[in-house]
């Protein structure tokens, strides 16, 4: 169940509770990852979804946590990672394939693994239990028949 | 830009990243080997996480009015609708195809993890097609 053990998945998600606790102590925002796409298309696109008030007032600062983000990963790489850079070997068309599907699900949704899993379940929202209970049974279900099919 | 509130957003999102990239969500086949049930350490990552900020978000407010630099506290409630519900399905499958969400998508790419570009661009195509077919 457990062949990496449980220290540095725990560790690490202490981690992101910290960065997101953070946040929402300073500032009160939820610092929560998908929305991210569609608050930086309202710079590209004049579609109304887009220019909507909520997702121009908070564009700058999703930009930011992004930002962030990266900068984390980076400073985790060139420093304690035992590995170093590291590549997927996951084919091209899945990562494109899913990735279409994860940007366009989420946004349907209104959340994903940070959204609903972290911040819509630490509020105790139960819309949010739904729609976790929902991707990882679908998650589930779709890594099994790819295995099926393909033996990744 | 460089306003007090992006800042603490762009430090908050370091430890995110941080522990993005610490927890191993950066490498798509670890997420894939929880979704397979190989390794079911990604539990303690999503939980670790919520368990913290449920004590921001619960315990906190109870010795501070409001936030430090302003705003208010107001827990994450959304009202459950069928789009919820279909979209989770729908990021779900993308989930099980591929091994990436958006979060560990964009700490991929600080850890040189140079594929999931495509993944990243493919993400900003559906949340375009989001918001140019579906209402509301």
């Amino acid at each position: 169940m457990f062949p990496l053990g449980i220290e540095p998945y725990l560790i690490g998600g202490v981690i992101i509770g910290l960065g997101v606790s953070l946040i929402y102590i300073l500032t009160g925002l939820h610092a929560t990852q998908s929305s991210f796409f569609t608050t930086t298309l309202s710079w590209f696109s004049k579609l109304p979804h887009f220019q909507d008030k909520r997702n121009l007032e908070e564009r700058d600062w999703r930009l930011a946590l992004a930002i962030g983000v990266v900068t984390g990963a980076i400073i985790y790489t060139f420093t304690i990672s035992p590995l170093g850079l590291w590549v997927t070997k996951v084919d091209l068309w899945r990562l494109a394939l899913g990735g279409l599907l994860i940007g366009f699900g989420t946004r349907l949704s209104n959340g994903c693994t940070s959204g609903h899993g972290i911040s819509g379940l630490a509020s105790l929202s139960t819309t949010s239990l739904y729609a976790v209970i929902t991707f990882m049974g679908f998650g589930i279900i779709t890594a099994h028949l790819l295995e099926l099919v393909w033996v990744v | 830009m460089m306003n007090n509130r992006n800042i603490v957003t762009y430090f908050g999102g370091v430890l995110f990243g941080f522990g993005l990239a610490y927890s191993g969500m950066t490498k798509q086949e670890i997420v894939l080997s929880f979704l397979r049930l190989d390794d079911l350490g990604l539990i303690f990552v999503i939980g670790g996480a919520a368990v913290i900020t449920f004590l921001a978000i619960n315990v906190v407010p109870r010795f501070m009015k409001q936030p430090i630099l302003g705003g208010v506290f107001k827990p994450r409630i959304n009202v459950l609708t069928r789009n919820t519900l279909i979209g989770a399905a729908i990021f779900g499958v993308g989930w099980g195809i591929s091994g990436q969400c958006p979060g560990s998508a964009v700490a991929s790419l600080g850890t040189g993890n140079w594929p999931v570009i495509i993944g990243i661009a493919f993400m900003y195509l559906g949340a375009y097609l989001r918001g140019r077919f579906i209402k509301g």
